[in-house]
């Protein structure tokens, strides 16, 4: 990170022995400058030039992979504090707490159960914690196994006791789970057992200085699949935190260059739910909350899918037929782009107006109506060949579509190309109920 | 190992309002969003719930039931709202609206002064949201209103001029909106302050999503504004005013009473509009315009959460 490639060329070897899969050295200098290659591919580097590359190359926040199998997730490699700056690129994992002293089995039942679809794509808690409450690593070790037998999503193991956490790596440490927590009193025995199962391991300070004193020694001891946790647990102080160690990450301050966990955890379900959601916002890498029921993962997961989107990359949805509140063969047919937001727009407001309806986005890569016009993506073609395509006009009874007012100059050739009347709607969408009201009820 | 704390130092503010009889103050923070170890946030994020100036039509039963007994009198409804503890009072002129009442400019005045003489909270006067008809009333709203330090809009790129004329005139402020687009935001701004409008009696309302559609819009719009306001951007300095109420009660999430999957709606609704609000919160909203006074709690709490110091 930083480097130019001129930088990086003069701690190379220089030999141009092409076995990079470059022509020359400069140019593999100019491949890791631009993140595009790995040093690992230079087999002539030296041990120095290999440490001094790789601590200036390391990405600000250390990427670490969480878990084994199919629900195995990545966190880390952030490069911005806002979104709009490029984007935020590894989704907060949320994990779900569950006691040693409660009914695991059941409990991890319900964890299984929070997947949600959304317009089409699934969303899902990513990982269960165990907690030794208990304080008996058996329990603990019973407890770790009853929920890695019953679920596929990586574990989060909560114990400070260096003992039970052994126990519980024995079972579940294959499948790389999260060692929780090495601190002050035990760092020594936490990092030998993560070191040993090639676990991530959290360091868990008392505040953002003895976070940064512990990670030092951590990292002296040779292991760096780490995440961060500073210890607060009050809102306003996990804001704060979180808001220093990804400035001090981006700064390259090292010992803050790894993702966080932050524990939203509260008795009361709604005040967890929004604390969680804060979290997901401001920089978490996981999120723990205690709630498995669906109405307050719902809207932490849901926030997760906004935050994290591509602020550069407009979001699509399908081009298909939408059908709202059970339309029969005599409701309105509206066409729309399929930009998300113009769908949502279109579909939150047709809801609204309590008309059931008929939504057709017509494939436009996911910009707007006003903006696919303008780049010739939305036109008489591209709706007629939608229409045709879909065959809406055949599951209705009026031969009619609506578009959007702002685009009022394509209906003349649309209804020449689809031989159907085609409407002009209003020009924005919270028009559309009076809309209804006044142009289409009483037709 | 100390750690160095890294602080910004901004060079500017957010404009402070004043509202209401008994001059409430929003806005004037001098540092992005709860974090108080560099900067000042003067004033907490404050709420509003609405009042219908007639019975609403598509307002889930969830949402009607706290109200069930003053749905028809927006005068006791206002009463109602401040009973429960809302910093202000939202009222807006539905039944203006061409597809309802229609209800004339002298008309809706005469309710917007009722309102106004019964409460003792700022109040907040929206129109019908048909930009030619809101044109019309709002400035008969304003004067019937004067010397009460209303906040009324919503002024757009098309009626701005006679709400502006008549806010400044009767002595409050407005509320400016534009369509998701923060250089929109600071045209119309620049627009009305043009007219002589200061800059601490205008909020702009970027038109906000919920939770689940596009709320990431406007979240990073008043990020990039809160940034703008604090490196001296003036003309995005002003405090930022969030419909969540009434976006998020169109989500499906919130209004419907029967999905098993979502689990029950009690819990899952409220959290619908309070997840909205904390989540501009937490991006530099300022006021925040809510349905349901459940919500309203919630958020409330959080708010004084993340009001609590955060010094190193």
């Amino acid at each position: 990170m930083g480097l130019t490639g001129l930088e990086i060329f003069k701690q190379l070897p220089k030999k141009n022995c092409k076995e990079c899969g470059q022509p020359t050295c400069l140019a593999f200098a100019m491949q890791l400058a631009a993140g595009k290659a790995s040093l690992d591919a230079c087999p002539y580097v030296s041990d120095a030039a290999r440490e001094a590359l790789d601590a200036a190359s390391a990405p600000p926040v250390a990427l670490v992979k969480i878990g084994a199998g199919e629900k195995a997730f990545q966190i880390g490699n952030e490069t911005v504090l806002f979104r709009h700056d490029k984007r935020f690129e590894h989704p907060t994992g949320i994990a779900i707490q569950v006691s040693d002293t409660e009914d695991v089995k059941a409990k991890v039942e319900k964890i299984n159960k929070l997947v949600f679809d959304r317009v089409g794509q699934v969303h899902e808690v990513n990982m269960v914690a165990v907690a030794n409450d208990s304080g008996d690593a058996a329990k603990f070790a019973d407890a770790v196994k009853t929920a890695q037998d019953n679920t596929a999503y990586p574990l989060l193991l909560i114990s400070g006791d260096a003992g039970a956490m052994e126990k519980a790596l024995e079972i579940a440490g294959a499948n790389k789970p999260v060692v929780y927590a090495a601190d002050a009193n035990n760092y020594e025995a936490m990092v030998a057992l993560a070191k040993k199962y090639e676990a991530p391991l959290v360091v868990k300070g008392s505040d953002l200085n003895n976070l940064a004193d512990l990670v030092e020694k951590v990292v002296a001891l040779g292991y760096k699949n780490l995440i961060l946790d500073s210890g607060a647990r009050e809102l306003s102080k996990v804001v704060a935190d979180q808001t220093q160690i990804r400035r001090q990450a981006l700064k390259l301050f090292r010992p803050f260059g790894y993702p966080t966990i932050a524990f939203a955890n509260n008795d009361d379900p709604i005040m967890e739910s929004m604390y969680a959601s804060t979290y997901v916002a401001k920089y978490a890498g996981i999120v723990v909350m205690n709630s498995a029921e669906p109405q307050h993962i719902l809207p932490v997961i849901t926030l997760r899918l906004n935050v994290y989107t591509d602020p550069q990359k407009p979001i699509a949805v399908e081009s298909k037929i939408y059908e709202l509140l059970n339309p029969g063969p005599d409701a309105p047919v509206l066409v729309t782009t399929n930009f998300s937001l113009s769908y949502f727009c279109v579909a939150g407001d047709t809801e609204a107006s309590r008309v059931p309806a008929y939504i057709i986005p017509v494939d436009t890569d996911g910009i707007s109506v006003l903006t696919a016009w303008a780049a010739g993506k939305f036109t008489p073609e591209t709706i007629a060949d939608t229409v045709k395509k879909l065959g809406i006009l055949e599951k209705v009874n009026h031969n009619s579509i609506i578009i959007p007012g702002g685009v009022a100059v394509l209906s003349g050739k649309t209804a020449e190309l689809l031989g159907c009347e085609v409407i002009v709607g209003p020009r924005e969408s919270a028009g559309i109920p009076s809309f209804f009201k006044q142009r289409w009820l009483n037709k | 190992m100390a750690v160095t704390i890294a602080k910004e130092r901004w060079t500017s503010k957010v404009a402070e309002m004043t509202l209401g009889p008994k001059g409430l103050k929003v806005g004037g923070e001098s540092t992005l969003p709860f974090l108080h170890f560099e900067g000042e946030m003067p004033n907490r994020p404050v709420t509003a719930l609405e009042v219908f100036d007639m019975e609403p039509q598509d307002w889930p039963d969830i949402l009607k039931e706290p109200f069930a007994d003053v749905l028809n009198d927006p005068v006791a409804w206002a009463k109602k709202v401040v009973e429960y503890g809302a910093d202000m009072v939202a009222l807006r002129l539905m039944s203006a609206h061409p597809d309802w009442k229609d209800a004339s400019a002298d008309e809706v005045a005469k309710t917007a002064k009722a309102v106004a003489e019964a409460i003792d909270v700022p109040l907040i006067v929206l129109g019908c949201g048909v930009e030619e008809k809101d044109g019309q009333i709002l400035p008969v709203v304003a004067e019937a209103l004067e010397g009460k330090k209303c906040l009324i809009g919503c002024a757009t790129a098309d009626n701005y001029k006679s709400i502006t004329a008549a806010v400044n005139g009767y002595g409050h402020s407005v509320i400016a909106s534009s369509p998701l687009d923060i250089n929109l935001c600071k045209q119309l701004n620049i627009l009305i302050t043009e007219m002589g409008l200061p800059l601490d009696r205008i909020a702009f309302d970027p038109l906000v999503g919920a939770l689940g559609y596009g709320i990431e819009y406007a979240y990073s719009i008043m990020e990039r504004a809160r940034m703008g306001a604090l490196t001296g951007d003036k003309m995005l300095a002003t405090p930022i005013v969030c419909f969540v109420g009434m976006e998020a009660w169109k989500a499906k999430e919130a209004k419907d009473p029967d999905v098993p999957e979502w689990g029950p709606q009690a819990d899952r609704a409220i959290l619908w509009e309070t997840t909205t609000a904390t989540t501009f919160a937490i991006a530099g909203g300022t006021i925040f315009i809510l349905r349901h006074p459940e919500s309203m709690k919630r958020f409330n709490a959080f708010i004084d959460e993340a009001m609590k110091p955060n010094a190193y």
